[in-house]
């Protein structure tokens, strides 16, 4: 069996190589010398929230698919941690550009789970507004969006707005992307604009150990955030399961973009739990045991445990984090089953900013077609033209 | 202000035009700061506007695309530089899948106002991969603009109108053009955007038309010339081959979307249609159009559509280059058998 190179010895020695880490697997909180305590404080009861509801989410539309609503979900199962850490690292100015498999990041920024959905369901190509939300639309096309980020981080430049000291004023873009990605040409171009023309860039790296069937090791033979350094940039290995940790390492990223201090990759060594989409077999490329040592790992348990050790979620607190939870699984479900279907001409409306007069040509065919279809099926159809 | 400039003047007298109307508006590309572009089409806009608005990248295709697709992102008007044709293809899945698309992925909320200038086309003796002609390519993708100016007049109008798009535009600049001179009317400003979707008629005529667009405008007025004046003994006389024939020369300039509404009334008219173009013949905007005027025009139709291309194969060395690319004895035997029938 594969297994990733980021966890042998070798690579531990190498300095890049260390893994950041605060909150350990049993919940217990220790001192890490690069994040001292206090320097990017989190709500940890409105981590474990968020992190909560994005498995809720996530757990409801798997079964969603299962049952027909969905045409496909990635799920993020196991990665709750690393993108409930980064966004709430970051400031509502941040500009969020996600693969495919950030629900809980979209989560954090008040995107609407039920907006997720339509995507994966077929009502939309995108599903929610970039502009108001600050999180661009998923990008499926593996690495492309680094680029975006990339564009959208010259734009922040030109704009004047790093490097004022002023919360309000002074802009990042974060970049999601997977291991995966690190192997995509376009990936390493955008590695080679953010550091030849220092953009506020955060490259946030979800490492979760598999590229549909392809373990770590075939993207990449050393750490991904060694990566940076071979560009010109710091990279930062992190605990992908550590909320407090990944919260610690974006937000010092993000300060230092703010600041004009340049991009930042942050590798987060995590574990993507179920098969990559609902169409996926991960039976044929890996084994159970290594789910089960990820599991032990699981990212919620461990906040969860942090916080029950200190005494911090009474009975009231949790009987409202599961009501949330129902709430959510309630309201995602029937959601998904009311998403509206989108009119036959969508399409015609939105190819251009201005409809040509053989595109609405296109489209009035199409219309009349769809309505004369109405009613009568395929196969009454094909005996009528026998 | 009328005067007469090449098309690489046009071009940059455009972009600078552009620089001063918008200061959204940034370039970028390779080279094209202190040196101005390998064509100098970007020649002292570095210098006049500053290296923040006309921004030497580093080197890679995807890159200068992909960044474009993030500046209007974030509320910018990129006009970016490909350097040479044949090295547009790095960049194709930015254009395809991102640049083409976001508009619709965005249910319309979001425009992507970028251009992607391509000197494009061969006839300049040039090494493998600088004398393509990817056009097809690009007028295949839904949500691409598709460009390319004919004349220093057509460059000047026709870029500054892509510029103030709100559709992402793939602007051809046909290399083999770029030193031709001609009027240009700077005081005329941004053409109207509805120009973006009409071809235009350069030389009227009632019995045969020659669609085509860039570089071979000018050889289709030269064949259009010849037809009306070479010999008036031809075996059909005039309206037949060899004499007398009025020709109507249309230079398509849009390619996507294609205006085959102004060439289907021309053919209406004059019954005979050749289309004329650089790229190989294959799946090509001579097809597209072969298509359209055989379904909106058949009963009008006095002869099959001659297609005048490049061949099906890859583009050839230099040396062999004035017999594989349309010229104007290609173009006139094709006028001459869709006159013979």
């Amino acid at each position: 069996m594969s297994r990733s190179r980021t966890a042998t010895h070798a690579d531990a020695a190498r300095p890049t190589d260390r893994l950041l880490s605060c909150l350990d697997t049993t919940g217990h909180l220790h001192t890490e010398p690069e994040l001292p305590a206090g320097v990017a404080p989190l709500d940890l009861k409105q981590a474990l929230l968020q992190m909560t509801l994005a498995r809720r989410l996530d757990t409801e539309a798997v079964a969603l698919q299962r049952q027909g609503e969905l045409g496909l979900w990635p799920s993020l199962l196991g990665q709750e941690a690393a993108q409930v850490g980064a966004a709430s690292a970051l400031g509502v100015r941040d500009v969020v550009f996600p693969t495919y498999r950030e629900h809980a990041v979209a989560g954090c920024r008040g995107i609407d789970p039920v907006d997720l959905l339509g995507l994966f369901r077929g009502t939309t190509m995108g599903g929610w507004d970039p502009a108001a939300t600050g999180v661009q639309l998923y990008t499926l096309v593996i690495g492309a969006h680094t680029l975006h980020g990339v564009g959208y981080a010259m734009g922040v430049v030109r704009d004047g707005d790093v490097g004022h000291g002023d919360p309000e004023r002074d802009r990042a873009v974060i970049v999601f992307l997977g291991d995966g990605a690190l192997s995509e040409g376009e990936t390493n171009e955008a590695f080679v604009w953010a550091a030849a023309m220092d953009l506020p860039v955060v490259f946030f790296c979800q490492n979760n150990q598999w590229a549909i069937s392809a373990p770590f090791s075939t993207q990449s033979r050393v750490p991904a955030a060694q990566r940076a350094a071979g560009f010109g940039f710091p990279g930062v290995r992190v605990d992908g399961n550590d909320v407090i940790a990944c919260h610690a390492v974006t937000a010092k990223a993000v300060a230092r973009a703010h600041a004009g201090g340049g991009p930042t990759l942050i590798e987060a060594v995590t574990y993507r739990r179920n098969p990559h989409t609902t169409s996926d077999d991960d039976g044929r490329y890996r084994h159970a045991a290594e789910n089960d040592h990820w599991t032990a790992l699981d990212p919620i348990s461990r906040l969860r445990s942090h916080l029950e050790g200190l005494g911090a979620l009474d009975d009231e607190w949790l009987e409202e984090l599961a009501a949330a939870e129902r709430t959510l699984g309630a309201r995602v479900r029937r959601g998904c089953r009311e998403l509206p279907p989108p009119p036959p001409d969508q399409p015609f409306l939105h190819t251009l900013t201005a409809m040509t007069p053989e595109l609405a040509r296109q489209r009035e065919a199409h219309l009349a077609f769809v309505a004369g279809a109405d009613g009568i099926d395929g196969a009454d159809r094909s005996e009528e033209r026998s | 202000m009328t005067e007469q400039m090449s098309m690489v003047g046009a071009l940059n007298a455009a972009l600078r035009a552009e620089l001063e109307a918008d200061e959204k508006v940034v370039l970028s590309g390779l080279d094209i700061g202190e040196l101005g572009g390998v064509f100098r089409v970007t020649d002292r806009l570095a210098k006049d506007f500053g290296t923040h608005r006309v921004i030497t990248s580093p080197l890679g295709e995807a890159g200068i695309v992909g960044s474009a697709v993030g500046m209007a992102l974030a509320g910018y008007r990129p006009v970016v530089e490909i350097q040479f044709d044949g090295f547009v293809f790095p960049a194709m899945n930015q254009l395809v899948t991102q640049l083409a698309k976001y508009r619709h992925r965005s249910d319309g909320r979001l425009s992507l106002p970028v251009v992607v200038r391509i000197p494009v086309g061969g006839g300049i003796g040039a090494v493998e991969h600088h004398s393509e002609s990817p056009e097809a390519y690009f007028a295949h993708t839904p949500g691409l603009r598709v460009l390319c100016p004919s004349t220093p007049a057509e460059a000047y109008a026709l870029l500054r109108a892509a510029i103030r798009s709100q559709d992402p535009v793939v602007f051809l600049e046909p290399k083999k053009s770029y030193w031709a001179k001609g009027e240009v009317d700077t005081a005329a400003g941004a053409a109207d955007p509805v120009e973006l979707d009409r071809a235009r008629v350069v030389r009227p005529g009632r019995h045969l038309t020659i669609a085509t667009y860039g570089a071979l405008v000018p050889t289709a007025l030269k064949a259009a010339a010849g037809l009306a004046t070479d010999g008036t003994d031809g075996p059909g006389g005039p309206g037949g081959p060899g004499g007398g024939i009025e020709a109507e020369v249309i230079d398509l300039r849009t390619l996507a979307p294609l205006d085959h509404v102004t060439v289907v009334e021309s053919v209406r008219r004059t019954g005979r249609l050749v289309v004329a173009h650089e790229a190989s013949q294959s799946g090509g905007i001579g097809a597209e159009l072969a298509a359209r005027v055989q379904a909106d025009a058949f009963y009008d139709l006095e002869a099959p559509v001659q297609r005048v291309t490049g061949h099906d194969t890859p583009y050839p060395p230099s040396r062999l280059e004035h017999d594989w690319l349309p010229n104007l004895d290609r173009l006139l035997d094709a006028c001459d058998v869709a006159l013979a029938f």
